[in-house]
């Protein structure tokens, strides 16, 4: 199933989805009222104060030089402009073997998400291996291994409490001896303000850097029910570890994620994969042609 | 957050001219509904709920109680805050426990927004009040949700009841069976997250609402929640009739402002908070503090109540004297160390300070080992050495990294610490008002 398709078929379930809301508005002239019925909409969906304002500015400003008169014309030109926020961020590719670790705070779905992205690079014939890199939610590890099960990859772990280090040490050793082409980290969710498990992982970080000699990405997770706080997540992750590319979570649901907007323009952090769903095949590459059509 | 100024900041701004007319005029109002407007949107409240709120308050604004203040920019603060306090209602509320037990708790939410942690702490909690609970699995889809049930039970030393993966409904109804049998006087269902436009999952919830009769329905919400806040919270409510809110992750640096959103559209309380990974770190729900919170003016009142009962007045006068006179040395910063380590965590505590957040702090700060160790590098000093920090130089620092069994480095990322906290706490004294020192 394509991106738009999964993505729409969450939207459907939704009794007034901002599709809808938005077509209704653009019925209307591009007059004042109009603009604030915008503003709602895409607040609505996250995007944040600051980063709605600057995007209508700069829509009105397209619309008045290219003359814009027709609603479908204006649509058009907000999408693209929204289009080209997403576009305009650093997107590297990421050259095998590769090491990815996943960080985030708490309850956002790495460890969901890796069970399907390990089945997605496993599909592509790759070798992949888990490292069971959170050691401290209870059954964190139990539950990684029913994903690498699932999608019938290796995984490495330690019991609980163990050392992080140690495990993802272990776990790049592994990999090694084995050749293999992907290892994905977990990690414990941690909120950011915590300065002493932010230090834990520029520890995990260093040692990845040190022992690791392939492609090394840190992808941050994060939920698309998240609001403005997604900025600090992203500003402090980023400021430990630095941060490679996001994955948005839980896409499926009525959330849009539109945090991605003020991510890109911010900090230049692309959006690399979308979770739309509890089941193996439900992860995503992003497209922000498609996202964007999500929303308005 | 850091990227944005605090709300009293701005409208201090907007009001900055004001003191030399003494007149509020249509626009100063229509531009500090602009800023708390943006501050609100910023805290994640929601849209349509910013609307009538800012209409509301601009309303009270325009009356003369503003217009003759001194303080505008305060006074504006102040209304804010009493309609937002209003709104989430006045005062915390507890648990309601059902005349004749056992008291059925049943928890829901989307995924990952800690329900499974918050059972814990519930049970905790409630065991600490002399009842005796039941933790009940029913997510029977996320692997090994039942699994992490039972070992957060293992660590509060409460029983986990379990069918394995048998249907939710049926677990509930034999877990109520098992607890009237050996005694049980609450029973916290444990139920899978799930999306609230997933119509099979919300059948099972209520499925098992009708066979188990909750005295208690939480719907437990991540406080970093955006504008969808208000969809969940109503499409819950509506298929359930919640009886209540759970607030989770707290401790975060989020502002919080779903708790408004939630408040607004369902009516329904907000009875705790989530403010920590460890099984104590559940707190009831204050409104106000919540208000204070979402305007980013710090959680001034939990700060004082935790200084004021921790910190006698004399210390605090002596103390308060010192930072005023910024003639903080190293020993108050040691004799601080031990005040702050009874208060509880250092991090909540910084949180607490209004504005704290534009302050990084060192993560040094917040390290409870470290503080340890700072303490050992502290009392490796000579005492002139505590009260003239300035004197102390390579030689010096070899010596103290010695004499504390830890390295320059730490010796210098503490003198440094040091000279933060000074800078800090000389902004705070300077700070009027609402940057004074609580305690």
């Amino acid at each position: 199933m394509g991106f738009f398709s999964k993505l729409f078929a969450g939207l459907k379930k939704t009794k007034e989805s901002i599709a809808n809301k938005i077509n209704s508005i653009f019925v209307g002239e591009l007059d004042d009222e109009f603009f604030e019925e915008l503003e709602y909409v895409l607040i609505s969906s996250d995007i944040g104060a600051d980063a709605t304002e600057e995007i209508i500015e700069e829509v009105k400003k397209l619309s008045k030089k290219q003359k814009v008169k027709t609603a479908d014309d204006f649509k058009a030109l907000l999408r693209s402009v929204m289009v080209q926020i997403l576009n305009d961020a650093n997107n590297d590719e990421i050259s095998f073997p590769a090491l990815i670790t996943f960080v985030g705070v708490n309850g956002v779905g790495k460890t969901t998400a890796i069970g399907k992205i390990a089945h997605k690079f496993k599909n592509e014939h790759k070798n992949v291996l888990m490292v069971a890199g959170d050691t401290f939610r209870a059954a964190a590890s139990d539950q990684l291994t029913e994903w690498a099960k699932r999608s019938g990859v290796r995984i490495v772990k330690y019991s609980e409490g163990a050392d992080p280090a140690a495990v993802v040490f272990d776990g790049i050793s592994s990999a090694q001896a084995k050749h293999d082409d992907v290892v994905l980290v977990d990690t414990a969710g941690r909120l950011q303000n915590k300065s002493n498990l932010m230090e834990e992982l520029k520890k995990i970080d260093r040692i990845i850097n040190q022992k690791w000699e392939g492609n090394h990405k840190n992808y941050l997770v994060i939920d698309a029910t998240t609001g403005q706080n997604a900025l600090s997540q992203v500003e402090t992750f980023n400021e430990f570890v630095g941060i490679d590319g996001i994955v948005l979570t839980k896409l499926d649901g009525t959330a849009k994620g539109g945090i991605v907007f003020a991510i890109a323009k911010q900090f230049g952090i692309p959006v690399k994969y979308v979770g739309v769903g509890e089941g193996i095949d439900d992860l995503l590459e992003f497209n922000a042609e498609e996202f964007v059509n999500g929303i308005i | 957050m850091a990227l944005f100024g605090s709300l009293s900041e701005k409208l201090s701004h907007v009001f900055s001219k004001l003191t030399k007319r003494g007149v509020l005029t249509e626009l100063e109002i229509k531009n500090a509904m602009r800023e708390i407007r943006i501050a609100l949107l910023e805290a994640d409240v929601n849209f349509l709920v910013v609307k009538d709120l800012v209409s509301k308050i601009s309303e009270k604004c325009s009356g003369e109680r503003v217009l003759k203040s001194l303080t505008p920019g305060q006074q504006v603060i102040k209304i804010v805050n009493e309609e937002l306090t209003a709104l989430m209602g006045s005062t915390n509320s507890k648990l309601t426990i059902a005349s004749k037990p056992p008291t059925i708790i049943l928890m829901c939410g989307l995924q990952g927004a800690g329900k499974t942690t918050m059972c814990g702490k519930l049970a905790k909690m409630l065991k600490k009040q002399g009842k005796k609970p039941l933790l009940v699995a029913c997510d029977i889809y996320r692997p090994a949700a039942i699994n992490q049930l039972k070992v957060v039970g293992k660590s509060v030393d409460v029983e986990v009841y379990d069918e394995g993966t048998n249907k939710p409904e049926k677990t509930a109804q034999n877990a109520l069976k098992y607890a009237e049998k050996k005694g049980y006087d609450v029973v916290i269902i444990d139920t899978a997250g799930r999306l609230h436009i997933n119509e099979e999952l919300m059948n099972e919830l209520k499925n098992i609402k009708k066979v188990v009769n909750p005295t208690e329905i939480l719907l437990t919400v991540d406080s970093m929640t955006g504008q969808d806040a208000v969809t969940v919270a109503e499409t819950f409510n509506n298929d359930l009739d919640i009886t209540g809110v759970i607030l989770t992750k707290l401790d975060g640096d989020t502002r919080g402002g779903a708790a408004l959103s939630i408040k607004a559209v369902t009516g329904k309380p907000i009875k705790f908070c989530g403010v920590g990974e460890k099984m104590d770190d559940i707190e009831p729900f204050y409104p106000d503090r919540m208000a204070s919170r979402i305007l980013d003016m710090g959680d001034v009142l939990t700060l004082i109540e935790k200084a004021q009962a921790n910190v006698s007045e004399e210390e605090a006068k002596k103390l308060e004297k010192k930072l005023r006179e910024n003639s903080f040395t190293f020993e108050d910063y040691l004799q601080q160390f031990d005040q702050m380590k009874k208060m509880g965590n250092i991090a909540d505590i910084l949180n607490m300070i209004p504005g704290a957040s534009k302050f990084k702090f060192n993560a040094n700060m917040i390290d409870e080992k470290q503080i340890a160790r700072n303490k050992a590098i502290i009392q490796s000093m000579t005492p002139y050495e505590r009260r003239n920090p300035d004197v102390i130089k390579g030689s010096q620092k070899k010596r103290i990294a010695a004499g504390s069994g830890t390295s320059i480095q730490e010796v210098n990322a503490l003198l440094k610490q040091f000279y933060q906290s000074k800078e800090l706490m000389k902004q705070m004294a300077n700070g009027k008002g609402r940057f004074r020192m609580p305690f």
